[in-house]
């Protein structure tokens, strides 16, 4: 592997974890967060919620593998 | 006497202020979370700096250490101040959606572990493990060290001060305090040093998965919390939301224990059942 892969790797691996799926449906949650902000719709519930689902998923997940 | 931190930020010995707005809750947090995140990084790199020390000596175990403690000194004083000057909402959904991702991991693995479906870290047992590998290790001098112990030690305080190093920047930045941050660090530091060099022992006392359950809320919390705002949504009653966030996180997490809880208990019944 060459150096700049192993970099990269690591950076993946500090942040993301073994789990991107859950990095990703934060990403999208904060996303969608964004969005409804931005058409002025009360948006302050949508992560607490996300984070509830994606913890429940994940958790799913770690147990049956 | 209060200090100006820039036009809207200003701070003092009890509280921290924004556009004149008292955000101690902010300031309390900020210090708790730094310090247990500090002090449960540090104690397992003291593990591993022990066991390099034992096993391969003292000298090339604390010059690995030291070297760890420049290079990160440099990624702090490089990344430091390049934090201050990005617009805060920018800021915090970035760190906000980093701090996410990360408690997350912290979160999920500290629920398995309490929930009996991941073992407990355990200092004794990785001190035992890493002096195994140490001293099977063979011997290569460079630069008048032993190369396994400067590396060994160098890899375990940089890679656990890295994350200290994150928490600190990504906390103290975006409350706009990275000194007050930095305050918490130290002190964790000044206390696992301390205990380390009176003990000479892993600090296996230390309720290190209580405390990285406990880390694992506050970046969850501070995530969500700054994530949201970064994102242009206001919390409802402002700054005092972080206590509800703080209090959802830690009911969503209790439960989550306990469900898991109980399918453990299903699956050992089920298993005792069939043998």
């Amino acid at each position: 592997m060459s150096r700049v892969a192993a970099f990269g790797r690591f950076w993946w691996e500090f942040v993301v974890g073994d789990d991107w799926l859950a990095a990703a449906g934060i990403a999208l949650a904060i996303g969608a967060t964004a969005a409804l902000a931005a058409a002025r719709i009360t948006a302050w519930w949508l992560l607490p919620l996300s984070v509830l689902l994606v913890l429940h998923f994940s958790l799913r997940r770690a147990v049956s593998s | 006497m209060a200090r100006s931190l820039d036009s809207h930020w200003s701070i003092d010995a009890t509280t921290v202020t924004f556009n004149g707005r008292l955000t101690r809750v902010s300031a309390v947090f900020l210090v708790l979370s730094a310090f247990l995140a500090s002090a449960v990084e540090m104690v397992e790199a003291l593990t591993i700096v022990l066991a390099a020390g034992v096993a391969r000596g003292w000298r090339s175990s604390l010059t690995g250490m030291g070297a760890a403690t420049v290079v990160l000194a440099v990624v702090v004083a490089a990344l430091g101040p390049a934090l201050t000057v990005i617009p805060i909402n920018a800021l915090r959904v970035a760190v906000g959606s980093l701090l996410l991702v990360f408690g997350l991991q912290w979160l999920r693995k500290a629920i398995l572990r309490a929930s009996g479906f991941k073992a407990l870290h355990d200092e004794d047992s990785v001190f035992a493990t890493e002096l195994e590998q140490a001293r099977s290790a063979t011997h290569v001098e460079r630069a008048g060290l032993d190369w396994y112990g400067f590396t060994l030690s160098f890899k375990g305080v940089l890679l656990e001060g890295l994350e200290v190093a994150f928490i600190v920047l990504t906390f103290g930045s975006t409350q706009g305090s990275i000194p007050l941050a930095a305050v918490g660090a130290a002190t964790a530091l000044v206390l696992v040093a301390g205990v380390g060099v009176t003990v000479r022992a892993p600090l296996a006392r230390v309720p290190e998965n209580t405390m990285k359950f406990a880390v694992g809320i506050m970046l969850t919390t501070f995530g969500i919390f700054w994530a949201t705002e970064g994102a242009g949504a206001r919390w409802p009653g402002s700054d005092a939301a972080l206590l509800g966030v703080l209090a959802f996180v830690c009911a969503t997490s209790a439960l989550l224990v306990a469900h898991l809880r109980g399918q453990k208990r299903r699956v050992l019944v089920a298993a005792g059942t069939e043998a």
